[in-house]
């Protein structure tokens, strides 16, 4: 047996590789990024970046419709892009086993919203396992396979991000081998005309309710006795909070949050005095207990971040630790970007421009945080193009003249291609702005179909972002470098005056991706008039004397010279002055 | 023990945790730790939450239960004071990083970070201690070292955990850092 400590996200990874899992697609998003990147080493498993999350979620459900057992793995707001999968996959069923790895993120701390999986899953009839820990990741991860199997149902394992980046000691258990069924062409089953679809719905709840009686059959749920008085329902990590939180209630925690099994819950209600639901975000589990005519109450109703052991002393009126209080005026310290980014570049012609920017999700959101300030909207992956053609249908040609879209490498191919094909078909005069740094640097640097490398390292042919434009019928495509702000302005200005979709691609590696850096630049103070002109960069080298001169981190900076091409008196200079 | 390490994203407080970690299950502890991954490390805060104990069932440290602060920048010290438990240590890098905010005049650097930071305050001039071991990188190891000896843990195990979680290249650097910060405290 071996004994590691492993985080939540890494767990998931062994837990597939040793539940003989052959195929694994994902696309990056925190919190579930590691899952792919761990199993990116293991060589008996076949593992992909596939371009967005429905493509993963497609090759996932290829694999397993084949035979092979397979698992897709993305954030919450990955399975909005991958529902269609799960819905009508619920409908199919599986031959292989087929899971969803989906990692929630209650408390928002790298999301754009707070989606609860579980309402999605039962929306879609699914079943869902929820692990409290990194053991349990492990656990669930292989029973997942099995009741996929066992159901002939896509299964999903729900994490959050204090499962997926907490780490703890998983035991692994032995690993079972990469068992595939036979093919077998069955039309009825995987064809979802009308016809087809009508019958599998009629088997639906019957496979949904199969999970119920695995859960049992595997001790998926387990009680912990108290004292009899309290009595709480929970799941996942919320049942580590309780549990330190009430160490004398008794505690049903759910291994499976859906289906739930009305006899189970009813027999711990009968053995408590008063019933509670401790849970984060939806009332789901509130819900179906109320729904078996149940009397219960939340512990938390506030329905919005994160719940913990704090909160739910509070809510049952129990004593919490002294604390001291906090300073309330301390500087914030928000995410920014980093010295030297491309991208800051881009944003500081955009804000001298004026420019209304329809921003995506990435680094680049970055942007729109002061004293660039740079950007007016950030949506969902892939909105900014559709949202800038629809600016233009709302208010006319000319706003359209002084409005940019602008979105990364990686969310170009998530789903900025579908906007764009929309946009050039509908005689839009959209300027798209493409910010290729060479990387999908938010989620931490994973490769993408423009970088020329896999998830595995392999090399590949990149896909050329600007044939691909050319392609889909952009009226030009400029391919510029952000570090050129004058050409860069200049081309953000033509694509304005003409007519069509216009592209221009800002081309420049992530800093945290070239390893080299040029010597730091320097501020001469003789010259330098405190204009503050460097400073409205915002880069973090960039810093104010007392006497407000600027003044150069040299530890910081990393020679991109952005500074010094918009210094109006020459004062900073560089390894070339 | 509950033991929050706290700094700015890129010091290295993840790795730290990862020796914490490994020490904890050297002494036959079970051991808990909560990482930021994502958003936050560009720049931003980052908190590590490292729990040892008996058994551990919560991965976080709330407010008022952390044994000890470990702080890689001096007004991050004062930003999660309110996990401190009444009367905990807390030990603190000298070292300033100056967010954009302050740069940008939109907010003031705390001037006096030490009188708002509790008597139970080691400071540390952990980028000094570092240079000195060889780099700045070296910064978090300097902090282990001082920990290590101000809350009288197993200074072999310790430094064992150390040789465990770093690239060997860098093996003798970080061990004399480590004495370094252990030093600092006995003197
Ligand atoms: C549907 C969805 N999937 C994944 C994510 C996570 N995510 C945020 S930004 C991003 C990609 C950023 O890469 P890129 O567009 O290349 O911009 P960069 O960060 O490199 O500037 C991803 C995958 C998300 N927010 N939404």
């Amino acid at each position: 047996m071996i004994k590691t400590m492993l985080l939540g996200n890494q767990a998931i990874a062994y837990g597939a590789l040793d539940a003989g899992v052959s195929v694994l697609a994902a696309y990056p998003g925190t919190p579930s990024t590691e899952i792919a990147e761990t199993a990116a080493g293991f060589e008996t498993m076949q593992t992909q970046w596939a371009a967005n999350e429905i493509v993963a979620a497609e090759v996932a459900m290829g694999a397993s419709v084949s035979g092979a057992r397979a698992v897709c793995c993305m954030k919450h707001v990955g399975l909005n892009v991958a529902s269609e999968v799960l819905f009508t996959g619920a409908y199919t069923g599986v031959n292989g086993a087929m899971v969803f790895v989906v990692a929630d993120d209650p408390g928002m701390h790298s999301s754009q919203n707070e989606q609860d999986t579980r309402l999605i899953a039962a929306a879609a009839h699914v079943p869902v396992l929820e692990p409290a820990d990194s053991q349990q990741a492990y656990d669930f991860m292989r029973l997942a396979v099995l009741m996929s199997e066992a159901c002939d149902m896509p299964t999903i394992v729900r994490m959050t991000t204090r499962t997926s980046h907490a780490r703890s000691v998983v035991m692994r258990g032995e690993a079972w081998p990469q068992e595939k069924r036979a093919y077998e062409k069955n039309v009825r089953k995987y064809v979802m005309a009308p016809a087809n679809a009508a019958f599998r719905k009629t088997t639906l709840q019957d496979r949904l309710m199969a999970a119920a009686e695995f859960a049992a059959e595997h001790g998926l749920n387990t009680v912990h006795k108290g004292s009899g008085k309290i009595g709480i329902i929970c799941a996942g990590i919320v049942s580590t909070y309780v549990k330190e939180a009430v160490p004398e209630a008794d505690v049903l925690q759910l291994g499976l949050v859906n289906p739930l099994n009305e006899k189970e819950i009813l027999a711990f209600a009968q053995s408590v005095e008063t019933l509670y639901v401790a849970e984060e975000l939806e009332p789901h589990l509130l819900n179906a207990v109320r729904s078996f005519g149940i009397v219960c109450e939340p512990i938390d109703t506030s329905y919005i971040g994160e719940l913990s052991v704090r909160k739910i002393r509070q809510a049952l009126g129990l004593s919490v630790p002294q604390a001291l209080p906090a300073f309330t005026d301390l500087a914030p310290r928000p995410p920014m970007l980093c010295a030297g980014c491309p991208h800051r570049a881009v944003f500081y012609v955009l804000s001298k421009l004026k420019a209304t920017v329809f921003g995506d999700i990435g680094c680049y959101t970055l942007g729109s945080m002061p004293p660039l300030s740079a950007m007016d909207t950030t949506l969902c992956m892939g909105a900014s193009i559709g949202m800038a053609h629809g600016a233009e249908l709302g208010m006319g040609r000319d706003f359209a003249r002084k409005s940019v879209a602008v979105i990364g490498d990686s969310t170009f191919f998530h789903s900025g291609l579908s906007g764009l094909a929309s946009a050039v078909y509908n005689q839009a005069n959209t300027t798209v702005v493409i910010v290729d740094n060479g990387t999908t640097g938010m989620t931490g640097h994973q490769d993408n179909p423009a970088t020329g490398k896999t998830l595995g390292g392999e090399e590949v042919t990149p896909i050329k972002i600007e044939e691909v434009c050319a392609a889909l019928g952009a009226r030009s495509v400029r391919v510029v470098d952000p570090l050129n702000i004058d050409e860069m302005e200049t081309a953000i200005r033509q694509s304005w005056e003409e007519d069509g979709v216009s592209v221009v691609i800002s081309r420049r590696p992530c800093v945290m991706i070239v390893k080299k850096r040029e010597p730091a630049f320097k501020v001469d103070p003789d010259k330098c008039i405190a204009c503050g002109r460097c400073i409205g960069l915002g880069c973090p080298a960039l810093l104010r004397e007392n006497n407000r001169k600027a003044m150069i981190n040299s530890d910081a900076c990393i020679g991109c010279g952005l500074c010094a091409r918009v210094c109006p008196v020459n004062s900073i200079g560089g390894k070339n002055q | 023990m509950n033991i929050l390490i706290v700094g700015v994203g890129g010091q290295g407080t993840i790795l730290t945790a990862r020796v914490l970690g490994e020490y904890a299950q050297r002494m036959g502890l079970d051991v808990k730790v909560s990482e930021v991954h994502g958003m936050a490390q560009r720049g931003g805060c980052v908190v590590t939450h490292v729990r040892m104990e008996k058994t551990v069932l919560s991965p976080l440290i709330e407010e008022g239960t952390a044994d000890v602060i470990l702080a890689f920048e001096a007004m991050e010290a004062m930003r999660w004071l309110p996990r401190l438990k009444m009367g905990g240590l807390v030990i603190a890098a000298k070292d300033r990083i100056v967010p954009p905010s302050v740069t940008n005049g939109q907010a003031k650097y705390p001037e006096n970070v030490a009188a708002n930071l509790p008597e139970n305050t080691i400071w540390v001039d952990a980028v000094e201690l570092a240079k000195k071991a060889g780099s700045v990188r070296a910064a978090n190891i300097v902090l282990l070292g001082v920990f290590t000896a101000a809350a009288g843990l197993d200074q072999e195990q310790m430094r064992q955990a150390i040789v465990q979680s770093v690239r060997p290249v860098f093996r003798e650097m970080n061990d004399s850092a480590f004495t370094l910060g252990y030093g600092a405290v006995n003197a």
